[in-house]
């Protein structure tokens, strides 16, 4: 074996690194402006290349809905159709500058997302606000939505993954709830333009919207703004409480294709939002545990026994409750020795204190992490999304960097004692 | 030692795994240095090559640097972790390939649409028993064949100096062997004389149709001409494919238009999955019909120019994050010069009307399709 090299390099002695707990990580501010209307637009302007992004966020979300899908139906024809503009015509219009226009329904808001080379901007705007006023819900369109829904969850409904999440979600929640709602065949199939048109009015025409805009940004971005966007309304719907219904039966066992060759596992629990105190020591823990490539349940289930491609532990993105997650897909017939394991690591992290040496690991990961996400401002202004709409500040991007930077092994110790109990965890395999 | 084309691309799919996770020749482990020095590494393997990307805070870069130099001196070869990847690389094949309805498509039509060139087989191999059955000897060979300096290239992005990567590089790569340089001489894919057919039934939803015709190399001008052919198809709200087939005609509920970008001579693909009740005869010809259109009518100067600004926006977008900058330049420089990153867009903006209606002339014949028609056991 050649250990010093003729460069005289011993290869066995790694290059000294500056600890990435050391870094200064800053998240570049934003900057805000108020449109005549009173709509808060966020912005975030960087980057070398002549490209944008513009965001409307919605308070339109599935939490508003009366009845199943309407929110993301209503969210999703925004681009199916105005009282000047066919499908076709509002599509080959972005499509013919080069621009990206997509649409997202979330839980307590709904986004358009427009991505394109900035010199393009000013021939878009008027478009989307044509989509924010104008929209007709032709009945065509809806009809072939909801064909090609069903269509889609038919091909869904025999993945074993798909499956798994969506039954996990309906016993942490409830199916009632938001979070847990199903989508079934005839929720698509009863939907009405009617239905559409009705929530349209009430949380798009009526209703109230921020803008996040990031990249190279044009001079005058605020006048086109204001112009196109400044004169709608921004009146901020009454929020919904929904009371959490979990389902009584904690694990549960499905067979969903009796010939299926894998298993997927879904452990999970109930979790406060990123308010609680815990929330920040608990993404260090969550990290160690099954957070990264190098966690725990990496190590011993996929890189030790070879039962899975992947596992992963995470904590869901919810704004008002949320759930500690573990997810995989192992082979059948080692699903049950996987989750064995699941709660072995639990222990392990409930009985010993994690070394020095592991925690230091885990820090410098989630660091580098952090640094290596912050590329671009399509990035940063990501960040500052998920920020503002949890109704925090930036105090929190720096908390959770101290916390990287400080927790210690006790308190470790002490969160996954008060959490890691699998009698608190509902556990779900579907094949 | 001669490897089967199959063994080829298993085993070398195999290796990347190992390479991911396992140790190599003075470093027991490759991800916990890295991940202390606050860093994070994947990598992926396309039919024609494998690329690895470190990202890691510049002030550490050195890092990268050992322990890339190291992997590519060799490997730590160990059955014991050779066993491991070998279970995981089976459960990502069920994962992909068995335990998702269509997931066995590809494999079928690659078999059908090749005869002799090794792109017949997916990446990760035919099949579980050729994973099951890798041999470690298989893994080290194929490692240093291909595995040596003279074959890769290595691209440095982000806060750093010329200077500075020209003395690393040398530091850490400069004693490693060159290697041989390997000759590609793959059995090239003669013309197709004939449409191929086949027919399949599974346990899956609904009626699919698959259709693939040969198309030129990556290296060909042809290919900027394809490229945007199949952006005229499919892609956007206001593609042919999807306004006539899914709005219009209501005869598909998705249909997408692609192709691989291969090195070797290569294929572009129309999939899509049929409206219950469509029979598979009239979507056929419903396709077909689309494709007489663009085989006969010029396209106007409206639509050539919108599939041009969608190519120069793509490729603005790709050029933001350090890392897509850098696999690109690598991917440009193993296809013979860096430099032609800075030309793509150029060449797309000479495509004319007349190249997309000679192309699409040549590419959609029908003794140069390979159909699979994959049926529901429900209908």
């Amino acid at each position: 074996m050649i250990t010093v090299a003729k460069t005289g390099i011993d290869r066995t002695v790694a290059p000294k690194i500056i600890d990435a707990v050391d870094l200064n990580l800053q998240l570049k501010p934003y900057r805000k402006y108020i449109l005549k209307n009173g709509v808060e637009v966020f912005a975030i302007d960087a980057g070398a290349e002549d490209v944008m992004m513009v965001e409307w966020v919605h308070y339109a979300g599935n939490l508003y809905e009366e009845k199943n899908f309407v929110a993301s139906a209503t969210n999703f024809m925004l681009k199916n159709g105005t009282s000047t503009k066919t499908a076709f015509q509002i599509n080959e219009h972005f499509e013919y500058f080069g621009a990206y226009l997509n649409r997202t329904a979330y839980n307590e808001t709904s986004a358009i997302t427009l991505h394109t080379l900035t010199k393009h901007v000013g021939e878009l705007l008027p478009v989307v606000r044509e989509m924010l006023t104008e929209s007709i819900f032709p009945e065509e369109e809806l009809n072939t939505f909801k064909k090609i829904m069903q269509q889609r969850l038919s091909v869904n409904l025999l993945k074993c993954d798909f499956v798994a999440q969506r039954l996990i979600d309906a016993y942490l929640y409830g199916e009632q709830h938001p979070y847990g709602r199903l989508s079934r065949f005839e929720d698509y199939e009863s939907l009405t333009r009617e239905q559409l048109a009705e929530f349209y009015k009430q949380y798009y025409l009526q209703g109230k919207f921020l803008i996040f805009v990031a990249g190279k940004l044009p001079e005058n971005l605020e006048e086109l703004l204001n112009k196109n966007f400044g004169d709608l309304s921004n009146k901020r719907p009454e929020g919904k409480n929904f009371l959490v219904r979990p389902a009584p039966e904690m694990k549960q066992r499905i067979t969903n294709d009796p010939n299926g060759v894998q298993g997927a596992i879904r452990i999970a629990r109930h979790f406060p939002n990123r308010h609680h105190p815990d929330f920040l020591k608990v993404q260090v823990l969550n990290s160690l545990f099954g957070g990264f490539f190098g966690s725990r349940l990496m190590a011993n289930i996929r890189e030790d026994k070879g039962y899975t491609y992947g596992i992963h532990s995470y904590i869901q993105n919810h704004i008002q409750q949320t759930a500690w997650m573990v997810s995989t897909e192992a082979g059948r017939d080692v699903c049950e020795p996987a989750i064995k394991e699941v709660y072995h690591e639990m222990k392990t992290l409930r009985e010993e204190l994690v070394d020095e040496e592991e925690l230091l690991l885990v820090r410098n990961y989630m660091m580098g992490s952090i640094l290596g996400d912050l590329d671009g401002p399509f990035q940063v202004i990501a960040r500052w999304k998920n920020i503002i709409l949890n109704e925090l500040d930036e105090s929190y991007f720096y908390n959770s960097i101290n916390t990287i930077k400080t927790i210690t092994a006790e308190e470790l110790k002490q969160l996954a004692e008060k959490y890691l109990q699998p009698e608190q965890f509902y556990e779900l395999v579907v094949v | 030692m001669t490897l089967a084309p199959a063994m080829k691309i298993l085993t070398k799919r195999v290796l990347l795994i190992c390479l991911n996770t396992g140790g190599s020749l003075h470093v027991e482990s490759y991800d916990e240095p890295l991940q202390m020095a606050g860093g994070d590494n994947n990598a992926y393997t396309t039919q024609d090559l494998t690329t690895y990307h470190v990202q890691l805070p510049s002030e550490n870069i050195e890092t990268a640097f050992w322990l890339e130099s190291d992997r590519m001196l060799s490997l730590a070869f160990s059955e014991k972790s050779l066993d491991v990847q070998r279970k995981v690389v089976c459960e990502e094949f069920k994962e992909h390939y068995i335990n998702k309805p269509y997931g066995d498509a590809w494999h079928k039509i690659r078999e059908l649409a090749y005869e002799v060139h090794p792109y017949r087989w997916m990446t990760i191999g035919k099949e579980l028993s050729h994973i099951e059955n890798a041999k470690l000897e298989d893994v080290k060979d194929f490692f240093f064949r291909f595995y040596r300096p003279i074959n890769a290239v290595l691209v440095v992005a982000g806060n750093v100096t010329l200077e500075q990567v020209k003395t690393l590089a040398e530091k850490w790569f400069g004693d490693i062997p060159p290697g041989e340089k390997y000759q590609r001489n793959l059995p090239q894919e003669p013309a197709q004389k004939k449409a191929k057919k086949m027919e399949l039934k599974a346990d899956v939803p609904l009626d699919a149709l698959y259709k693939c015709w040969h198309i030129a190399s990556r290296f060909d001008n042809k290919y900027y001409i394809t490229d945007l052919i199949t952006d005229i198809l499919s892609g956007g709200g206001s593609t042919r494919l999807y306004q006539s087939l899914v709005k219009e005609k209501k005869l598909f509920s998705n249909i997408e238009c692609y192709h691989f970008g291969n090195f070797d001579n290569g294929l572009l693909s129309i999939e899509g999955k049929l409206v219950k009740g469509v029979k598979m005869t009239e979507a056929e010809r419903a396709v077909n019909d689309e494709l007489e259109k663009i085989k006969n009518e010029l396209i106007s100067e409206t639509e050539l120019t919108k599939v041009k600004n969608k190519t120069e926006s793509t490729i603005a977008f790709e050029d933001m994050a350090v890392m897509s900058r850098a696999i690109s330049l690598a991917f440009y420089e193993l296809l013979g010069d860096a430099e032609l990153m800075n030309r793509e867009l150029d060449k797309y903006n000479a495509v004319t009307a007349s190249d997309i209606l000679d192309e699409a002339r040549n590419i959609f014949r029908e003794e140069n399709s390979s159909t699979l028609y994959y049926y529901s056991n429900n209908n």
